[in-house]
This record gives C-alpha cells, sequence and structure tokens, in this order.
C-alpha cells in the first residue's frame, strides 16, 4: 500500500523557460538509469532478496519514486509554455510531433522505456552489486547533466539527488556486508 | 582540487583535432571509502541535512562541474 503526501520530497525551482534542458533530464525519468528504472528495479527484487535487506530495498525503491515525481515536476516546468519555435530550437519536434506536450518514459535519445533496464537475477549478491553500479551510473547522469546545465535553480535540485545516489550506494553496499554476514544491526539512512 | 575528484594525465597524440583536454577527471564519492556506518557520527542539523541531501557529513560528496569556469581557474592554481 502506497500512502501519498502531496508535496516533493525536496523543492523544485527552475530559472528560465529552457526545453532543451527538459531532453536532457528526460533521461533520468524513463532511461535505463533514471529513477523509474531505480524505483521498478528495487522494488522487484526485494521479493527474493534475503529478508534482513527486504526493508531497504523497499524504502529505497519509495524514494526512487520521489525522485521520479521531482524529474517530472522540472521537466513539465521546463516546458510547458514553450512555443513551437522553442520546441525546434530545442532539438524536441521527434517528442512534440509523437507526444505534445505530454511527458513521457523516454531516454534522451527518445527511445521508450524498456525492463530490460531492470536486472533481477534472484541471486542476492548479483543484484546488489547490480543496484550498486546503478546508483553509481545514476550518480555519473546527474553530473553530465549539471555540466551541461547554466540553471543554477535546476542544478540545486539535481544536486540534491546525486548526494541521494551517493547515500543509496553506500546502503547497498551495507547490505552487502549484511549479507556476508559481517554485520546485522539496522541502519538509519 | 576536491578530495572527491580525481584526475589523470591522458595521453594527447599531435594530431588530434580537438585541443586536447591535458588533464581529465573523475569523482570518488565518499561511499567509496566508508565501509559499514559506525554509530554515532556527526550529523548535520535537520534543516541543512535536508538541503544536502544526507544527515551524514562522512557521507556528503559535492559536485561542481570540472568544466566550470570557476573550477577550472581553481585547477591551473595546483
Ligand atoms: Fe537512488
Amino acid at each position: 500500500m502506497f500512502v501519498y503526501e502531496k508535496k516533493l520530497l525536496y523543492p523544485v525551482k527552475v530559472s528560465s523557460c529552457n526545453p532543451k534542458l527538459a531532453k536532457y533530464l528526460i533521461e533520468q525519468y524513463g532511461g535505463a538509469d533514471g529513477e523509474l528504472a531505480a524505483a521498478l528495479r528495487y522494488m522487484n527484487q526485494r521479493y527474493t532478496i534475503p529478508d534482513k535487506v527486504i526493508g531497504l530495498l523497499t524504502d529505497i525503491a519509495m524514494e526512487e519514486f520521489s525522485h521520479l515525481e521531482m524529474i517530472a515536476t522540472m521537466v513539465f516546468k521546463l516546458t510547458k509554455d514553450a512555443t513551437p519555435d522553442q520546441i525546434r530550437d530545442a532539438g524536441l519536434e521527434p517528442h512534440y510531433v509523437n507526444h505534445g506536450s505530454a511527458l513521457y518514459y523516454e531516454n534522451a535519445g527518445g527511445i521508450p522505456f524498456n525492463a530490460s533496464y531492470i536486472a533481477g537475477k534472484g541471486d542476492p549478491i548479483a543484484d546488489l552489486y547490480e543496484d550498486i553500479a546503478a546508483e553509481e551510473k545514476a550518480r555519473a547522469t546527474y553530473q553530465y547533466i549539471i555540466d551541461l546545465s547554466d540553471d543554477p535553480d535546476l542544478n540545486d535540485g539535481l544536486k540534491f539527488l546525486r548526494e541521494r545516489e551517493i547515500v543509496h550506494g553506500q546502503r547497498f553496499r551495507e547490505a552487502v556486508e549484511m549479507l556476508k554476514e559481517n554485520y546485522s544491526e539496522r541502519k538509519v539512512f | 582540487m576536491s578530495e572527491h575528484r580525481k584526475s589523470w594525465k591522458p595521453y594527447a597524440g599531435k594530431n588530434d583535432p580537438c585541443p586536447p583536454l591535458k588533464e581529465k577527471t573523475y569523482e570518488t564519492p565518499p561511499n567509496l571509502y566508508l565501509g559499514v556506518q559506525e554509530p554515532g557520527l556527526e550529523q548535520y542539523k535537520p534543516a541543512d541535512a535536508l538541503k544536502k541531501g544526507t544527515l551524514w557529513p562522512a557521507l556528503f560528496g559535492p559536485y561542481e562541474s570540472p568544466f566550470a569556469p570557476s573550477t577550472r581557474a581553481n585547477k591551473k592554481e595546483d
């Protein structure tokens, strides 16, 4: 069961109408290492992972959905009043022709979301190493978007999201240690 | 350069079409070093923690683009 709280995890502010940034950000919406992939990956793996770490995967999956909501808000704000000229300048015409101003689960290259982005091997160590890699890849993607973005307010939100990937990477690394039975205490994050 | 950023000097050929970047960088966030987090570590105040994205200074790994003008200027000094 989900309990929905009608506010964002972290405030999303955008300084200027810039649909080009939306084109980059959509990578974190429907890309291989994006927030949707992250949420679905952990929420799916949680069923077959040893019970010591089920809670961790569920908690992080829930948080990823709240990140997805932040990305959606960013993309929406960056594009909502864009004119066809601005859409053209941003190179978003293919998206516009297909989806109008709707958001869509696709990557920055326009490729639709695909379940093969998500691994579920059923081997606890393999799955957790996958998750650690996924967090580092999401961190790298945020860095690349920050490198390309000149919007300080947007970058503030992106830096928050990037830091969360670091924390998640830490917790998955600790989960591996728990399964190695080097450690068995619950952690606060 | 921040402690979370490492660099190396890649080979540059004399006929490379783009002006070579003499030094390239990559990030090494604190989760690579912390190990299993010890209880009782120092914490940020709640408002700061919400802003930074972590409660723990030991896990905070800030990022500025290595291509940002301020960052590049700093780079020349090392
Ligand atoms: Fe994450």
